[in-house]
């Protein structure tokens, strides 16, 4: 396995095991978290086909995603926390009424 | 070659951080095993001579994103159930999805080609980077500019929907 099939396998694999945590963890925070580790993941992939092809666009876009990521987390947070202020925990099926 | 395997050991603690996430029961050890990930996937951009991202990846991924974390989960009380039980109940339906999901991905990756053919590293330091942005990309830097106030704008409206809604 040559260098950019095994950096893309690891970013696939930090992708779908951000995605198993957002699906089987109970704590809001941890799911947030690992959105975080989907986006790490991506952006893994763009870094190494970005390098590889030789062009700057990759990495231009990993920029914006970390800017995303930021104000994500920035506007997240305090949804979170309304939340646990509203229900007093974090657990996601405690909140599972939003679904409508 | 001790670059090479430097690049391995940092890709795979990275997973290793990324499969600690999910063993790992408190908020507080979900948070650092990330912060750990995010510290291997530096060292990884900065091994594939990407200097630029690997800076941004500890300053605003470690040194922004999860300091904001780990300061709201100082906030928390740690007496939450969902700080002692750590699955939902859709293990099992979460589980299989992802297993799942992951055999398409690697074989979709699998049939298909990898983009380029440049074998030598090219070298992306703060020069071509900025250039490229300034040049060619200055109306999606302003963009995110724009895009930071809005989250602020919307945090801080958050922030008054919650003291008005207690008074």
């Amino acid at each position: 396995m040559d260098k950019v099939s095994f950096l893309v396998a690891v970013s696939l694999t930090l992708f779908t095991l951000g995605l198993l945590g957002l699906i089987v963890r109970r704590n809001l925070l941890v799911m947030l978290m690992c959105m975080e580790l989907m986006l790490n993941g991506v952006n893994l992939s763009l870094v190494t086909f970005a390098q590889r092809g030789g062009n700057v666009e990759g990495t231009v876009m990993v920029f914006l995603i970390f800017i995303v990521a930021a104000s994500e987390i920035a506007i997240a947070i305090p949804i979170v926390l309304l939340l646990m202020r509203h229900r007093h925990t974090l657990d996601a099926g405690a909140h599972s009424d939003l679904k409508g | 070659m001790i670059e090479e395997l430097l690049l391995y050991f940092c890709a795979c603690t990275a997973v290793l951080g990324g499969v600690m996430m999910i063993v790992l029961r408190a908020p507080m050890r979900v948070a650092m095993a990330l912060i750990y990930s995010m510290i291997s996937l530096g060292g990884v951009y900065g091994l594939l001579h990407v200097d630029v991202i690997a800076v941004f990846q500890i300053m605003i991924y470690v040194g922004a994103v999860m300091v904001f974390m780990v300061y709201a989960i100082m906030l928390l009380d740690v007496r939450d159930p969902s700080f002692v039980r750590r699955y939902s109940p859709q293990l099992g339906a979460g589980l299989v999805a992802t297993v799942l999901l992951a055999l398409v991905l690697l074989w979709s990756v699998h049939q298909t080609a990898v983009p380029g053919t440049a074998p030598s590293p090219a070298r992306f330091g703060v020069q071509p980077f900025s250039v490229a942005f300034l040049a060619e990309y200055w109306l999606y830097f302003e963009l995110t500019s724009l895009l930071l106030v809005v989250a602020v704008v919307a945090a801080v409206a958050v922030v008054k929907a919650r003291s008005a809604s207690h008074g």
